[in-house]
């Protein structure tokens, strides 16, 4: 029973918590990516260079609030900062959008010209991050690190396992929680959300029945931008930040819309939480939980982990084959085939 | 004026180009330029198919030149019998049992009708299979790379020339380019682009991580050339009498020399490249392409089977890009995993296309060119800009030296604004698509 027990401790603190954490990262990045795909038909990949751009300002920031003194106590200074990142982010994705992407809007480009211009306005988000910030790991997190410590665990339970959650951790869970309810209920009981929702399953139908695009687009940017913000700083806290593993934020995020279907702001949450548990699960190593539940002489040989995490983009990128292959519309039906 | 006049100008303009940088900074670096945008320009020709004359969007431009990289190594440089010895029996095993895996999976896929039962039992047959590769291929890996680790460590080549690794590094990257196309040709556009973007950081991370195959990211350096080594020039007669009666230097000379043979060679493919693609572009094949990428529905309805067409195009192109990466390891002398960056493989590959000319082979050719001049001369021409434009300040300013420090990143930003700007303003680009009423 002992056993049993340490061996869920033990698989709590390295599947359970952190897959959860990862989870709603990559949840709050994919509904951004997906509420873009919905209402403006094309897949936006400078929405990783969005997370960083985001990020860097929440950390230029909070080095600010920081030398100034300011402090949230035993929570990092950051979630002092996110509001006013969110507004800059907001404003510089708005001017992206236009000077970049109102042009192709009016002339009824081809969804593919927006994907190339996307690459495009990537390029200059990512050079104006590592202009500003530099291409280097930035640790910002500050306040306290652990809300549950390993050893207070232990001796909580006399487990000789333990534990730990960090403040990152909860955070991120709790914030994702608030503003995937907040976009919920802005989604389906106010008016404007209403009119985007239309606008996504019947772009004539919406128009005809007067609503105004600009607006709608307008909406959606903002909150793509603040999507993007809060994951990034999250993802900042909980891991660090650097430019170019956002970008490598790319492909898992895009393969939890789409698994859980492109436009469907549901499948985006259920979709980043089957990658960010295929992902951990998968270069997991076993060893020290079968350790526990198996008898001795079996475990002699290897970590027992079924991929490297060297490979770990490669678990997303599977599973985006297999959906593909299987289900394009993605576990929920989304609007893209 | 006319169009043929005015393309001729341009190639006239960039030759001069190449031509004031032997000139003022040296001949040198103006033939290493030259090289590598002949090699670019093949790169941009294999985008250009697939962009040009189908409208696919490859986000992976960098995962097919890397396995032309790969074909390279694994062609020229001579194999390592004592990695073969502890554990080439696993390995081959393992091939074996990777492919049974697959046509096993593909058997139940075909033989049985759509059910979860068929998913389930794929599933497993790949977990399975997955797990008795492991067990036989984990053992022979970790015995390969013990052998000698600081020199080998891995399973050497084939020790073939490596000019045969050109067309190899060609049919790895088309064998890639169709597994991935089977898949998501068909659906979206949006879901190819994503595709290639992950196959090629799968790509990479292989060759990064997987030492027993490339030596990871300790490199493979040394490879064989396809031309004669400066310093056995420097000891023949020939060479050295040749040298005299142009009155060089014969060191100086010498690496010239080496540079213009690349240079000779690396033409050569370009043209024939050039030559197939023209010939392509102008038949019935490459109207029909057209009329696909310009009305998918109604090529459709006169019975052309675009997803097949789309698939072979994705195929054809992935082909040139992988014989481009290939002869780029060809000319580099050495397969080095993490210098594969999407920046410089993928997105430079996109705006060269874009600024040349989409649709246009010429046009593609002239962004391979006129880009990777840029690119390589953006770097001196940033940091003058920003020394001058600092010049005002302080010698120890911090403003100052992190503004010089971070002029680096200003081709990123260049890149994506250069490609803006030709998307919006010049989307046929400089030379663009001729299209023909009959």
């Amino acid at each position: 029973m002992q056993d049993l027990m340490n061996a869920f401790a033990l698989f709590s603190n390295f599947v359970l918590v952190p897959a959860i954490a990862y989870g709603s990262q990559l949840a709050l990045g994919a509904l951004g990516v997906t509420l873009v795909f919905g209402i403006l038909r094309f897949s936006n990949f400078a929405h990783g260079d969005t997370m960083a751009f985001g990020t860097m300002i929440t950390i230029l920031i909070t080095w600010w609030f920081q030398s100034l003194g300011l402090s949230l106590g035993p929570l990092p200074t950051a979630l002092l900062a996110l509001p006013f990142a969110i507004v800059l982010c907001a404003v510089f994705v708005l001017l992206t959008d236009r000077v970049v992407y109102k042009f192709y809007r009016e002339k009824k480009a081809e969804p593919v010209i927006y994907l190339i211009a996307s690459v495009g306005v990537m390029f200059v988000t990512n050079g104006i991050v590592r202009f500003i910030i530099g291409p280097d790991d930035q640790n910002f997190a500050d306040g306290e690190r652990f809300i549950i410590k390993a050893r207070e665990f232990k001796q909580m339970t006399g487990l000789s396992e333990g534990i730990s959650i960090k403040v990152s951790q909860g955070l991120t869970v709790v914030t994702m929680i608030v503003v995937v309810a907040a976009l919920f209920w802005f989604l389906n009981k106010t008016r404007t959300g209403k009119s985007m929702r239309a606008y996504s399953d019947n772009e004539d139908l919406a128009l005809l029945s007067g609503i105004s695009p600009d607006k709608v687009v307008a909406v959606t940017w903002i909150i793509a931008a603040a999507l993007a913000t809060i994951a990034g700083t999250l993802y900042g806290l909980d891991k660090s930040f650097k430019p170019f593993t956002y970008f490598q934020l790319l492909l898992p995020i895009f393969a939890s819309a789409i698994v859980g279907g492109l436009g469907n702001p549901l499948g985006a949450i259920a979709g980043a939480f089957v990658i960010a548990f295929s992902e951990i699960l998968v270069t997991y190593a076993y060893k020290r939980f079968a350790g526990y539940l198996l008898p001795e002489d079996w475990t002699s040989g290897g970590l027992l982990q079924l991929l490297s995490t060297d490979y770990k983009f490669a678990v997303s990128f599977i599973i985006l084959l297999l959906v593909l292959l299987f289900r394009p519309t993605g576990i929920f039906k989304g609007t893209g085939v | 004026m006319s169009s043929a006049l005015k393309n001729v100008l341009l190639f006239s303009i960039m030759a001069a180009l190449i031509v004031v940088v032997g000139q003022f900074q040296s001949w040198n670096l103006s033939l290493t330029i030259l090289n590598l945008c002949l090699i670019s320009a093949i790169m941009s020709l294999g985008v250009n198919i697939q962009w040009g004359y189908a409208g696919l969007f490859n986000v992976g431009v960098m995962g097919f030149a890397a396995m032309g990289g790969l074909a390279a190594m694994l062609i020229s440089v001579s194999p390592v019998p004592e990695a073969w010895q502890a554990g080439g029996v696993g390995v081959i095993v393992g091939l074996f049992i990777l492919i049974a895996t697959v046509l096993a999976a593909m058997f139940s896929y075909r033989k049985m009708a759509k059910s979860p039962v068929r998913t389930l039992l794929i599933v497993a047959i790949g977990v399975i299979g997955y797990f008795i590769l492991r067990s036989v291929v984990d053992p022979a890996t970790t015995a390969i790379e013990k052998v000698n680790p600081a020199s080998t460590g891995y399973l050497g080549g084939l020790g073939l020339p490596i000019i045969l690794a050109w067309p190899v590094g060609g049919l790895f990257a088309g064998a890639v380019a169709w597994l991935v196309g089977k898949i998501t040709l068909g659906l979206r556009t949006d879901y190819l682009a994503i595709a290639t973007l992950g196959i090629s950081e799968i790509i990479v991370a292989v060759l990064k991580h997987e030492d027993w195959l490339t030596r990871g990211v300790k490199n493979v350096s040394g490879l064989p050339r396809p031309v004669p080594y400066e310093i056995n020039l420097q000891q023949s007669d020939w060479f050295l009498s040749l040298a005299q009666r142009l009155g060089a230097d014969p060191i100086t000379f010498s690496s010239i020399f080496v540079k213009l043979c690349y240079a000779s060679l690396f033409a050569v493919v370009l043209l024939i490249i050039l030559y197939l693609s023209e010939k392509a572009l102008r038949s019935p094949w490459g109207r029909m392409m057209r009329a696909i990428r310009d009305n998918e529905v109604s090529a459709n309805a006169m019975g052309k089977d675009i997803k097949a067409r789309h698939l072979q195009v994705f195929v054809l192109g992935s082909i040139v890009v992988g014989i481009a990466g290939a002869m780029l390891t060809t000319l580099d002398g050495q397969l080095t995993p993490s210098s594969y960056q999407p920046l410089r493989f993928t997105f430079l590959i996109w705006v060269m296309v874009i600024v040349g000319g989409s649709g246009n082979n010429w046009g593609a050719v002239l962004g391979g060119f006129v880009i990777w001049f840029f690119w390589i001369e953006a770097e001196p021409i940033g940091l003058w800009l920003m020394d001058t434009l600092t010049s005002g300040m302080d010698a120890e300013s911090p403003l100052r030296a992190h503004l010089i420090e971070s002029a680096a990143h200003m081709r990123l930003m260049t890149m994506g604004v250069i490609l803006l700007l030709a998307l919006r303003f010049s989307p046929r680009g400089l030379i663009p698509e001729k299209v023909s009423h009959h």
